[in-house]
């Protein structure tokens, strides 16, 4: 194998799993040390000029960074990352002051349609740079789906006001309670570019299912129903509820049904319960209320009486997995199942729709219904000025990802501006500080503790189902956060390896606890997998080879356990092996947005 | 701060044969200076006793006092383990020996501790054949006492403040095979392949098993002009392989005819030696010593297996001894009282 290049910082990225996975790739173990030294105000910061909705994002993200967290590798749970945000959000002090202001006009003007996270993502990157923004919503409050469709239970409406707040207060235009009918009329109001976060609107149907026409009345798509119940123009839902569908909408909507009347709520789904698309927690939290999910089932007809919907039947089936991966849902011959219901909430997917954007634009589209892109750095459509983003771009997603086309949309939108070409990104801003403070002392807490995953502790069950606005969880107290935040194993703390002073004797790799060093003959990466003191057997995190050494081997370190626990540099003799601290924070329009020292 | 390991491991180490990791075979986090050779040994020792699935608790651990007498801490922590006065562990694991013959006893020692202060008492260890692995770890100097040059130090080798030694060094190995030790090998601390092998075939020996092992201090022999240096050591370093196959299990490498010599132990378990010519017999003393000399000669530093016979008689049998424990039997086995005795000094009258 070749020996590795440090010099590239996405091999030290790689190595901050959380980080790595975070698709706004947030510095998650630099803002844990904050947590852990009580500096909730500098960690609100750090995620605030990442991810733009610590508080939001603390309570709702789909967290693709704690399956990633090295935690899990060596323990049962990872970090509790998601909640640990939130730790932030709830104890910081006053920020707004520390936030940046709009720049002094740039003589440029953007319109973004849509206000999700996606679109105020851009205006929150764009408007310290002194752009005139323009910011168009149907909705009556910016926010798009975080407020439309998350219920308050999950995320109390003032922390989305607050940070929605953050980036309205930097001089935005906003044009809300308008719907964009048209993007030729759009593109000839003088805008420099046109930002598209309309996100994917439109909820699947079961068209053709038997009786659906029928039982309209107490038929309800999922997103168009929660949006109702958020903005109050619904308030109540029959006492027998069926919520069709396996994903998260699904288990809004069962939840929110309960709260709104709702006393018998079963969610039905097709698929296997494990093979549910809503997040493990999701569901959780859901059964805790009292709500069954019944898998296997497949909708058959909507049973009508009297004009009236009484229930629905299911046929039931069972999965079978084919050898290319493929999954069958085959009947497995029994009678058909009738479910009696007074409603039925429909929450099997969502679509993009964009009706409003005229063929003579130019902008084309995929079969998929989604815009034809440049490529995913650029976020640039077939018409050059005009860019995508968040849901809109490539489907329903979630806010993370929102806000990480956000932040690429933005580079792309300021460089078109500039009229600079687009595939020259700015690179990201890196640091890699040793962190040696003696003989046995690190700058971080190096050791980790061997704790189990704390619980968020709940609000009691009968008060939260009594009104939809008392939020669920109640979030860490600064104790457990402390110890939550201590399980966190500082992987960007890097283990840094220096060829020429190492004097091979051994002392790293016999200490380390993990058994991830190696000395040994070079050889190619498969053949070198497999003779490590432990095999590599985890294709996905990579080798650190070394350059050769003086009796010929080469030191080859697994990245896959390490704890960061620095005894490996404690031991050397030679200071071959140093920790050092690694920073990486993405390219953005405009770098540095905070100052955290 | 670390002055302890992390209790985490990686979840895919694997197990021997008693379904332990090479983790229970830790002790506690040493306190020898980073890259002290003597950690290498302490890591190979626990490695060896790991794939040999020896029960911990079946090993008793002991030395002096020296840098290297320290390293039974770090190793081996949930075994038996006496910590004696400086060069006197001979006659405690005399004393264990013949006491418990179940246990398997591993003396760790250094230079000083073996060739200087305790010559008297190591050399009738070897005479006695007492059933033991001795490893002495050979730096050529008194680490714990800062780094005056000891008695293995090589003649003209540069000390850390300059000076050079003005005597010639004991050659401890070849002492051993003069002295009649049944079982001797050399070895250097960054030669884990060897060694873990070496060490482990020394266990599996019955009777005295020596194993010299040239282990740099780092702190106040490792600076060049010292023959005992990482560098040096590495580059006169003339080593023969060693494999052991414990008994029980599949031989499955081929070797090649002449060049190297198979040798079963007491146990059934097989050593093969890679031999440094084609004419060396493992078994004979003669040769040992003659390769030695050579390789002493040309400043070599040969390692390897050099003499063994594995048929040899160890103490207890030679005296006749119990070969139950001690500690097993009972009061009136162990103080049979006056009437015995009466009846032995009858005999003698
Ligand atoms: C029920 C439900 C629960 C969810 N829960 C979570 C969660 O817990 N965590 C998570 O990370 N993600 C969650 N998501 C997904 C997440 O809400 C979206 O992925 C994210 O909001 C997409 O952001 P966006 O900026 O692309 O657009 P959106 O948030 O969808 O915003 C688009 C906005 O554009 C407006 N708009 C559209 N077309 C026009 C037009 N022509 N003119 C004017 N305005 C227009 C819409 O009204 C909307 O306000 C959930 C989604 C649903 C449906
Ligand atoms: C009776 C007695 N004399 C002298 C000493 C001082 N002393 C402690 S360790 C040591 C030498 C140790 O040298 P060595 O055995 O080579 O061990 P190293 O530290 O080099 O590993 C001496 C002389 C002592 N502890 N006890
Ligand atoms: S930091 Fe070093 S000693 Fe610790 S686990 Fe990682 S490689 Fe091993
Ligand atoms: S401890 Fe340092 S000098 Fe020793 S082998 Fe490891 S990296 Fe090399
Ligand atoms: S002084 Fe020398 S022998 Fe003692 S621990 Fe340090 S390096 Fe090892
Ligand atoms: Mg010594």
């Amino acid at each position: 194998m070749r020996a590795t290049d440090t010099t590239n910082p996405e091999y030290f990225h790689k190595v901050v799993d959380c980080q790595y996975a975070c698709p706004a790739h947030t510095p998650v173990p630099a803002y844990i040390r904050l947590i852990a030294q009580q500096r909730y105000t500098d960690a609100y910061l750090i995620n605030w000029e990442s991810n733009v909705f610590p508080g939001v994002l603390g309570r709702t993200c789909d967290r693709p960074c704690e399956p990633a967290c090295r935690r899990g590798r060596v323990e049962e749970e990872p970090v509790a990352i998601c909640r640990l945000k939130r730790v932030a959000a709830d104890f910081k002090d006053e920020v707004a002051e520390m936030l940046p202001k709009a720049g002094p006009p740039n003589g440029k003007k953007v319109a973004l349609i849509g206000a999700g996270p996606a679109s105020l993502t851009v205006a929150r990157d764009l408007a310290p740079l002194g752009y005139e923004l323009h910011l168009y919503d149907e909705q009556t409050k910016g926010g798009g789906f975080m407020r439309s469709q998350i219920p308050s239970f999950r995320l109390p409406e003032s922390v989305l006001d607050e940070e929605i707040g953050y980036i309205l207060d930097m001089g935005i235009t906003t044009v809300f309670n308008t719907y964009v009918d048209s993007m030729a009329d759009m593109l000839t109001k003088g805008y420099d570019a046109v930002f598209v976060g309309s996100g994917a609107p439109k909820g699947r149907d079961l068209p053709k299912l038997p009786g659906r026409k029928e039982a309209d009345a107490n038929i309800h798509i999922g997103i168009n129903w929660l949006a109702s119940v958020a903005f109050e123009h619904i308030k109540e839902i029959g006492k027998r509820v069926i919520v069709l569908g396996g994903g998260n909408t699904a288990m809004d909507c069962c939840r929110t049904s309960r709260r709104l009347g709702g006393e018998d709520v079963k969610v039905i789904v097709r698929s296997p319960f494990e093979d549910m698309k809503a997040s493990p927690w999701e569901k959780e939290d859901a059964m805790h209320e009292g709500i069954p999910i019944i898998d296997n089932h497949v909708p058959r007809e909507f049973v009508v009486e009297d004009g009236k919907l009484v229930g629905m039947t299911f046929e039931k089936v069972k999965a079978v997995y084919h050898r290319d991966g493929r999954r069958e849902l085959v009947p497995t011959g029994e009678e058909p199942e009738f479910f009696p219901c007074d409603d039925v909430l429909v929450a099997i997917g969502q679509e993009n729709a964009f009706p409003w954007i005229e063929k003579e634009t130019g902008i084309r589209f995929t079969s998929w219904g989604t815009p034809i892109i440049n490529d995913d750095e650029t976020f640039q459509s077939t018409r050059k000025e005009v860019f995508f983003g968040g849901d809109s771009a490539f489907g329903p997603s979630n806010i993370i990802t929102a806000v990480a086309h956000g932040h690429k949309a933005a580079v792309s939108i300021d460089l078109y501006c500039q009229g600079k070409d687009l595939s020259k990104r700015p690179p990201p801003d890196v640091t890699l500080v040793g962190q040696k403070m003696g003989i046995h002392e690190w700058s971080y807490d190096s050791i980790p503790i061997t704790d189990e995953r704390k619980i968020v502790p709940l609000e009691d069950l009968k008060k939260s189902l009594s009104d939809r606005m008392v939020e669920v969880e109640l979030g860490f107290d600064p104790e457990t956060a402390f110890i939550e935040a201590e399980r966190c194993l500082n992987c960007d703390a890097q283990t840094v390896f220096t060829d020429s002073n190492c004097i091979e004797c051994d002392a790293c790799a016999d200490i380390c606890p993990t058994s991830c060093i190696t000395f040994t003959q070079n050889a190619p990466e498969k053949e070198l997998r497999g003779k490590l003191i432990v095999p590599a057997e985890n294709p996905e995190q990579d080798l650190y080879v070394s350059g050769k050494l003086p009796t010929g081997r080469v030191m080859v370190k697994d990245e896959d356990v390490c704890l960061h626990c620095g005894l490996c540099a404690e031991r050397c003799p030679t200071a071959a092996w140093d920790m050092q601290m690694f920073f990486y924070n993405v390219s953005k329009a405009t770098p540095n947005l905070v100052d955290v020292k | 701060m670390s002055y302890y390991k992390p209790k985490f491991q990686h979840p895919k180490l694997p197990k021997n044969s008693l379904g332990y990791t090479v983790a229970d075979y830790d002790g506690s986090i040493s306190t020898l200076c980073a890259g002290c050779g003597h950690d290498s040994i302490s890591a190979a020792i626990r490695n060896a006793c790991f794939l040999s699935s020896i029960p911990p608790h079946r090993i008793a651990k002991l030395s002096g006092i020296g840098c290297s007498s320290k390293m039974p801490t770090y190793f081996l922590g949930r075994s038996h383990g006496f910590n004696s006065v400086h060069g006197r562990m001979p006659s405690v694991a005399t004393g264990a020996s013949v006491a418990n013959r179940d246990l398997i006893y591993l003396g760790v020692s250094g230079d000083g501790d073996t060739a200087s202060i305790g010559m008297g008492q190591f050399v009738h260890l070897i005479r006695r054949n007492v059933n033991m692995t001795y490893i002495v770890a050979n730096n050529g100097c008194y680490g714990l006492t800062k780094g005056q040059d000891s008695a293995t130090a090589d003649l003209g080798s540069v000390g850390k403040y300059g000076t050079q030694n003005p005597f010639e060094g004991i050659d401890l190995a070849s002492l051993a095979v003069l002295q009649g030790a049944s079982f001797v090998a050399r070895s250097f601390s960054g030669d884990k392949e060897q060694l873990e092998p070496l060490i482990r075939a020394a266990m599996a020996h019955r009777g005295f098993a020596f194993i010299d092992v040239v282990s740099p201090c780092v702190t106040f022999a490792n600076n060049v002009g010292s023959t005992k240096s990482y560098a040096a050591t590495r580059d006169n370093l003339e080593a023969m392989p060693v494999d052991f196959v414990p008994m029980r299990e599949e031989i499955r490498t081929q070797y090649k005819e002449g060049s190297s010599q198979t040798v079963t132990l007491h146990d059934g378990s097989i050593i093969h030696l890679h031999k440094a010519s084609k004419d060396h017999k493992a078994d004979s003393r003669e040769d040992a010593l003659m390769a030695l000399q050579a390789a002493d000669r040309t400043g070599k530093v040969l390692t390897g297996l050099l003499y063994l016979d594995p048929t040899s008689q160890d103490l207890n049998h030679t005296l006749e001894l119990a070969s139950q424990p001690l500690n097993s039997m009972g009061k009136d086995e162990l103080c049979p009282g006056s009437r015995v005795l009466k009846s032995i000094n009858e005999g003698l009258r």
